[in-house]
């Protein structure tokens, strides 16, 4: 079994299509580490077995017949609980969504069971994916599998923790504001946000939909490289979803720093950056440097207007993308009402949790006659310059690496009480959603609490092979990073 | 002495275009079906759908626009209306604020004071909303999303109308140029065509405007005409009695004759638009404009006067088969196909129009064979079958669009046209009325046309008239 929890996505693939390995003995070795780990880390909302089993069945006859060939058919994913899938349930890790179970697939798990790529479950999340830490969750806290009592970030939190608990070799998450980067960088895996546009975003639930993507959390950056393939591509159910070729990635992943510049913003490493962290990207870069990069620091400007922009533009459009959830059609729908507006009023502040409340107010402030001038239109204003200075530095640079997160991963329960503060921890991943930009984080050391530190490489639109290239280059130099859930202490391991 | 008012009118019209699908999904578009039955993720609002563009909507919309002398916006773009109601599953409608895609047109109407023009806003894109059905005997109400995401064009003019007739005539020159663009049928009384009135009054003379209402709930023209004339009583009765006029929306009870406020201004909503991002800008080419304007049909003005010209039609038989496209293509097939314009027409104005008012029809929905027409035509001519028994034959043509020979034939309605059986009755009338007969051979041509009669009679109308006239005239 322990042998099955190593090998990376992409050999499991190997090994099942080579017929080595058997499906279902794979499956069943994750499935039984699940149980083994969950109660302690609870990175799933759903788990279907049964529905696990009958397709078990059905993907060995389609690799057998040839309809799987794809490197992925027979590998088991996990995927973030704002993603719909047909017949499980898909709560948003919200009240007003708990026993939501959708008709109809998201285009990126259509395109994964495609491939013959297994649904293991679905994981936890901040409620409607708002949230930095998975603690906004109406169902269980997830916890760090690194460290007793922290928080795997968030939100694709329970995606990321799964991966780093081992089990689930690959997820799938969804970034706003950094919502796969940071969680990513707390669990040390890897994550992928890839360009706007590049992932269908049809059956994703809405956070914000100018912002929202849809990327892939795994062990390696190859593995997250090829899971992203699978999902990528034009979908004509997604009008903002794009058919830019994104080429053979993988093979082109091997070629190390040679000839690549990159570039480090000042302002990121400013104060606020906690210390250990800075360390810790200051020694990566050190180390890029040796091995071949050239690297630079450089000043990007309009920093301080990324998180202001960000939350009135998210904000704004989650309050009218969660107008929907009103109790009529679906969803939770408060009992003790008599009339109309008192059933919009009560399944609501009965059904969505604080965080989400308090972004509803906000976006519908700001869309208020009288201020959306004054507000939304001068945030757009803002998102616009700020990609303008990513395209200058893009001029200069191949890619850009920044800290994914000020710290590493806090203590459960002291993030929620101080909002303002969990909103400027997004200060390092929230520009990169706003300009529409690709980004990959990727684990780069250990603080001296013993939890990961990650960092992240940002492309230009469309460059995901540049900056897949580059974490890859720095993954195999630095060379494999420990796995949490083979550490002694990794949390689960004691149950 | 009474004071002098005038009225300020501008419109606000609701279009449902008749695309094959909606504008934001696949689903059918079409009016009816069973509740819940033409709807998909996209048009009940589910978690993680999206709305994608059925560009056939923008189509429509640009072809109406330009035919109604519009400006395009070359990058248009769709906002969201945010509002909570249950027949509107997303809680926001899918519409154009800040970019619609026409502006700045305007129609010519021609009343009984001569031409006027007026002017047209702005034409917007915007998907329809299910309906309610509030069942009293079990005390809830049920959700209908069959019309969720239909499109529909709203078409606001300026405040350029003051009498219903005004009115009337520029709603009937938009729906004609919608029918014979062929993008709606606009019937009133099905909602494809909703008219929302905005009128206030103020005395003659008067700089700037009154305080206006807006009436809504107007399923006909004669609910039009009746709203606007009771609007403008109801305010001018206000102020003459040193009232103020309170700008509100109002609701038009046909019934009654009469209308009631259903909300004020101080109760209207904040709806918070914004553009939606799930819908990138729509971007009109000149190519694309420039391929519908040489698409653009033959209107109504230039195809009556083509009619009059090429056809030889009197003016007023053009003006009138013009007014519905369909019809006017009828006429046309069937010309062609008889050779006989004004009989044609004859036809299509009389028995048709009279089959139409009956079943109290639109030109629109009659389906039969242009050759059908032009077949029976062409009996009449050849006095295979009297006027009478054609008028019937025709009757059925427009019921169920029979095949005239077949049908004479199957119901003995077909002339005898043999000679010696013609004879041989008009030998057995004269024999008949011998003083009838003497006076005609007298010389009294007035008793020819009793003669005539009886011989039809005798023949139980099956006979041309105009043949059994000859034949008593050669007996004479």
């Amino acid at each position: 079994m322990q042998e099955i929890m190593k090998m990376s996505a992409l050999e499991l693939g190997g090994k099942i299509r080579s017929r080595e390995l058997k499906i279902k003995e794979a499956v069943d070795a994750y499935l039984a580490h699940i149980r083994k780990t969950e109660p302690g880390v609870h990175a799933f909302i759903s788990i279907d077995e049964e529905c696990i089993n009958s397709r078990i069945k059905e993907i060995e006859t389609g690799i057998r017949d040839g309809v799987y060939s794809g490197s992925l058919a027979g590998v088991p994913v996990a995927v973030k609980d704002n993603i719909c899938t047909k017949g499980l349930r898909t709560t948003c890790a919200s009240r007003m969504l708990k026993n939501f179970v959708p008709a109809y697939d998201a285009e990126a798990v259509v395109r994964m069971e495609r491939q013959g790529m297994i649904i293991l479950g679905k994981t936890n999340m901040d409620e409607f994916a708002m949230g930095s830490t998975t603690e906004t969750s109406v169902f269980e806290t997830t916890v760090n599998p690194w460290k007793e009592g922290h928080v795997p970030g968030g939100s694709s939190g329970g995606s990321c923790a799964a991966v780093a608990a081992g089990e689930a070799p690959l997820a799938l998450g969804s970034d706003t504001g950094g919502s796969i980067r940071q969680p990513a960088a707390y669990c040390g895996v890897c994550g992928l946000k890839p360009t706007y546009g590049r992932v269908s975003r049809y059956g994703l639930i809405a956070y914000a939909s100018s912002l929202d993507q849809i990327g892939s959390i795994g062990k390696t950056v190859e593995d997250c490289a090829v899971l992203f393939e699978v999902i990528a591509g034009k979908d004509e159910k997604d009008a903002t979803s794009t058919g830019r070729g994104i080429g053979r990635i993988k093979e082109t992943l091997s070629g190390g720093f040679s000839g690549m510049k990159i570039g480090v913003p000042k302002e990121y490493l400013a104060s606020g950056l906690e210390g250990e962290v800075r360390k810790g990207i200051l020694d990566a870069v050190h180390f890029m440097e040796e091995n071949g990069a050239e690297t630079e620091f450089f000043s990007l400007g309009l920093t301080d207007y990324v998180i202001p922009a960000y939350y009135i533009i998210a904000c704004a459009e989650a309050s009218s993308n969660l107008e929907r959830f009103d109790g009529i059609k679906y969803g939770y729908r408060s009992d003790t009402v008599s009339e109309l507006h008192e059933m919009y009023k009560k399944s609501r502040q009965e059904g969505f949790g604080e965080e989400v409340k308090r972004r509803i107010l906000l976006g519908s402030f700001v869309l208020s006659s009288g201020y959306y001038d004054a507000y939304y239109l001068k945030a757009l204003k803002a998102k616009r310059l700020i990609k303008e200075e990513f395209n200058k530095a893009f001029k200069r640079y191949d890619c850009i690496l920044a800290p994914a997160s000020p710290t590493t991963a806090p203590k459960i329960g002291t993030s929620l009480s101080d909002p303002l503060k969990m909103y400027l921890s997004d200060i390092y991943t929230v520009a990169v959603n706003l300009s529409g930009l690709p980004a990959v984080s990727v684990p780069c050391a250990i603080d001296s609490r013993g939890l990961p530190i990650g960092m992240q490489f940002i492309g230009n639109c469309f460059q995901e092979k540049k900056i897949l290239k580059a974490a890859a280059a720095y993954e195999s130099l630095r060379g494999a990073f420990p796995a949490a859930w083979e550490r002694r202490d990794c949390v689960g391991k004691a149950i | 002495m009474a004071k002098q008012y005038e009225t300020v009118i501008g419109l606000e019209v609701h279009i449902e275009l008749s695309t094959e699908s909606k504008i934001f999904c696949g689903c059918p578009a079409k009016f009816g079906g069973e509740p819940n039955t033409h709807t998909c993720p996209v048009c009940t609002g589910m978690p993680g759908a999206l709305p994608v563009l059925n560009r056939k909507v923008a189509e429509y919309a640009l072809k109406l626009g330009l035919a109604a002398n519009c400006e395009i916006n070359r990058y248009c773009r769709f906002d969201r209306k945010n509002y909570f109601y249950p027949d509107n599953p997303q809680n926001y409608q899918i519409s154009q604020l800040y970019l619609p895609i026409c502006y700045n047109g305007y129609l010519e109407i021609e009343t009984s004071k001569g031409k006027k023009k007026i002017r047209i806003h702005e034409m917007h894109m915007e998907e329809d909303a299910g309906k309610l059905i509030h069942d009293e005997w079990e005390d809830c109400s049920l959700v209908d999303y069959n019309r969720s995401g239909v499109p529909l064009v709203e078409i606001v003019s300026e405040p350029d109308m003051s009498t219903a007739e005004e009115v009337i005539m520029y709603l009937e020159k938009l729906r004609m140029l919608c029918r014979y663009l062929g993008i709606s049928d606009c019937k009133l009384q099905e909602g494809s065509m909703r008219v929302d009135v905005n009128l206030s009054v103020c005395e003659a003379g008067c700089v700037g405007l009154g305080t206006r209402t807006e009436m809504k709930n107007l399923n006909s023209f004669k609910a039009i005409t009746h709203a606007i004339e009771g609007e403008r009583e109801r305010q001018i009765e206000l102020l003459e009695s040193g009232k103020s006029i309170i700008q509100e929306t109002r609701r038009w009870d046909d019934n009654k004759e009469c209308s009631y406020a259903m909300r004020s201004k101080e109760d209207a909503k904040d709806y918070r638009y914004f553009p939606d991002p799930d819908i990138p800008p729509v971007r009109i080419s000149e190519g694309w404009i420039g391929e519908l304007k040489a698409q653009q049909p033959e209107f109504q003005k230039e195809r009556s006067e083509r009619f009059q010209r090429d056809y030889g039609l009197p003016e007023y038989d053009s003006n009138l088969i013009t007014q519905s496209r369909h019809l006017s293509d009828i006429f046309e097939q069937t010309a062609k196909l008889c050779g006989s314009p004004k009989k044609t027409a004859n036809w299509l104005m009389g028995e048709g129009m009279r089959f139409l008012k009956e079943k109290d029809m639109e030109p629109e929905e009659l389906h039969f064979s242009s050759a059908h027409l032009a077949e029976l035509i062409k009996e009449v001519e050849r006095g295979k079958i009297n006027q009478q028994n054609a008028k019937m034959v025709f009757g059925k043509i427009l019921e169920s669009d029979v095949e005239p020979a077949a049908y004479m034939k199957e119901h003995g309605l077909l002339a005898v046209t043999d000679d010696s059986v013609l004879r041989k009755a008009a030998a057995e009338v004269l024999a008949e009325n011998v003083k009838a007969a003497e006076e005609y051979r007298g010389g009294k041509e007035k008793v020819l046309g009793f003669l005539v009669g009886q011989v039809m009679k005798k023949m139980r109308g099956k006979a041309d008239p105009g043949k059994v006239r000859e034949i008593i005239e050669r007996l004479r």
